[in-house]
């Protein structure tokens, strides 16, 4: 599989599709997120696996967000997701609320490809009570009592995007440890990663890569964006950088805020790297 | 730095009801996110020898689970992890979370960050430990706005623990889980029971004297600020340069 351009890898995410991005944990492509910003993508409806972060947040100011499935969105250190807060009071994104198992559960059972999947805990909690998704019924199973358990229905998410250490000439792709991308991967339609870079040969010839490598057949299209995870860390490549996103924290607070720093970090930055 | 900070009494707090005699072991503990003071209690009950696995959810490099978060929980749901930490937005006389937000569902007055996993974990962990150094009438109301998670559950609802105690900034309370209440433990030096009845929106019982929490030995607050800082420095850069006074090394 031969890498495409990072804007041409954004312009494959149509307007309307359901999203999956992975958490500021987890290797998410803030460098995809930012392309698809210039791209002007509209009502992307995003999933955070399990919770949301950086990239969710700057999706959401730039207006390209009509609602978010997430089990949390924090900036971590930096505190509260300002833009997602701001549109959830100003009703311009509706929030559904989850809890970070059930997310994981609802993309196991598309994994599997069986229509829903049984979860404990839950009962009694607002967020069961606000899911009309989500069903409670008693355990099969159970030898005495009714042991009710929630179901959880498949997820199938049109996309998903992460950022991967590197990619090899078969299109394979290497997350390391974070092998839950691999989960989002086989849940998913199509999987979009970015890549620091692309290496020769095939990770699945190698068994100590084979284990961190995520099969060519579930990814659907690479780009090569060098520290595509910034701010974010990249496994143990680069850490995390937190006087950027405070600064983001910062100026995002209010709408000219977010919209100067958007010019000046998504769209001034991609000029100069075009020069 | 020979003054105890807040956090370094809390985080000693915390470790001693980890090590609670009274409490099932704790031989597994997992941390999950934006938990510092967690950290630093798990690190200090382990730097003092105790024979513990800790399992630190945003620890970067050496993060113990090749699945991810996903690992976490599903070790949860077999029973693996016998304690977790909670925190919250609100916190309820009845130990219930609201980590959603204040008003209309899903937090039309104040948003949270939002629920994490606390909907499961709080149930399939034998022991959890509330923390929330805030504390006031707004963080401890006699009901919580929206339940991410119930303090307890209806006879017949699979689970296998609840809280153990909560600590805040101005004292521990235990949880006694067949009333649905906390009792009053101790009160950090400065506090009395009155102080802490003004500061706490739901009723709490309190039995006989209430002890001081006792401060941090120079022992604990030598690990803290040395060895575990040095182990928090990557995940909690912020909270080491604010509580420990160190630097992140540019």
């Amino acid at each position: 599989m031969n890498p495409i351009s990072l804007e041409a890898l954004a312009a494959e995410v149509p307007d309307g599709a359901m999203l999956a991005l992975p958490p500021d944990n987890s290797l998410p492509s803030v460098a995809l997120a930012k392309a698809l910003i210039r791209r002007g993508v509209r009502n992307l409806r995003l999933l955070g696996v399990p919770v949301s972060g950086f990239a969710t947040d700057i999706l959401i100011g730039a207006g390209c967000v009509t609602s978010v499935q997430t089990s949390a969105v924090s900036l971590g250190e930096a505190g509260f997701a300002p833009r997602f807060s701001a549109a959830l009071r100003a009703g311009t994104i509706k929030v559904i609320d989850a809890t970070c198992p059930a997310i994981h559960t609802m993309l196991q059972a598309s994994e599997k490809g069986v229509p829903f999947m049984p979860l404990r805990g839950l009962i009694g909690s607002d967020i069961l009570a606000n899911r009309p998704d989500w069903k409670v019924v008693p355990n099969p199973f159970a030898q005495e009592g009714e042991d009710p358990i929630v179901l959880l229905p498949a997820l199938n998410p049109d996309f998903v995007c992460f950022h991967a250490a590197m990619a090899d000439e078969e299109g394979n792709v290497w997350v390391g440890r974070r092998r839950e991308c691999a989960t989002i991967a086989h849940a998913s339609k199509r999987a979009l990663v970015t890549v620091e870079r692309v290496v020769p040969g095939n990770f699945l010839e190698d068994e100590r890569l084979a284990s961190g490598a995520i099969n060519a057949t579930y990814i659907s299209g690479i780009a090569i964006a060098e520290r595509g995870a910034r701010p974010v860390a990249l496994l143990d490549e680069y850490g995390f950088d937190g006087a950027y996103v405070s600064e983001y924290a910062r100026m995002a607070r209010s709408e000219e805020g977010f919209a100067a720093w958007c010019a000046r970090e998504v769209f001034e930055q991609k000029a100069q790297a075009a020069e | 730095m020979n003054e105890i900070k807040l956090e370094e009494r809390i985080a000693v707090a915390l470790a001693k009801l980890i090590l609670d005699p009274s409490a099932p072991p704790a031989r597994h503990i997992a941390v999950g996110a934006a938990s510092p003071m967690p950290a630093a209690a798990c690190w200090l009950v382990k730097k003092q020898g105790n024979p513990v696995r800790l399992s630190l959810l945003h620890k970067r490099s050496g993060n113990p689970f090749t699945e991810g978060t996903r690992e976490l929980f599903d070790l949860t749901g077999q029973g693996r992890i016998d304690l977790f930490f909670l925190g919250g937005g609100q916190i309820d006389g009845s130990a219930n979370l609201n980590l959603v937000g204040t008003g209309e569902w899903p937090g039309m007055g104040v948003r949270f960050p939002g629920s994490f996993g606390s909907a499961f974990m709080y149930f399939m962990t034998p022991r959890t430990i509330l923390f929330r150094e805030e504390h006031t009438p707004r963080v401890f109301v006699e009901k919580v706005d929206n339940i991410s998670a119930p303090g307890v559950s209806a006879p017949g609802v699979f689970r296998r623990g609840t809280a153990q105690a909560l600590v805040t900034g101005r004292c521990v309370f235990r949880f006694h889980p067949e009333r649905a209440r906390f009792s009053l433990e101790s009160v950090h030096p400065g506090e009395t029971v009155e102080s802490v009845r003004e500061a706490t929106g739901f009723t709490f019982d309190v039995t006989g004297d209430v002890p001081f929490t006792p401060d941090p030995t120079a022992e604990e607050l030598a690990l803290l600020r040395g060895p575990i800082c040095d182990e928090m420095m990557e995940t909690y850069p912020e909270f080491c340069a604010r509580v420990f006074g160190r630097k992140q090394a540019a």
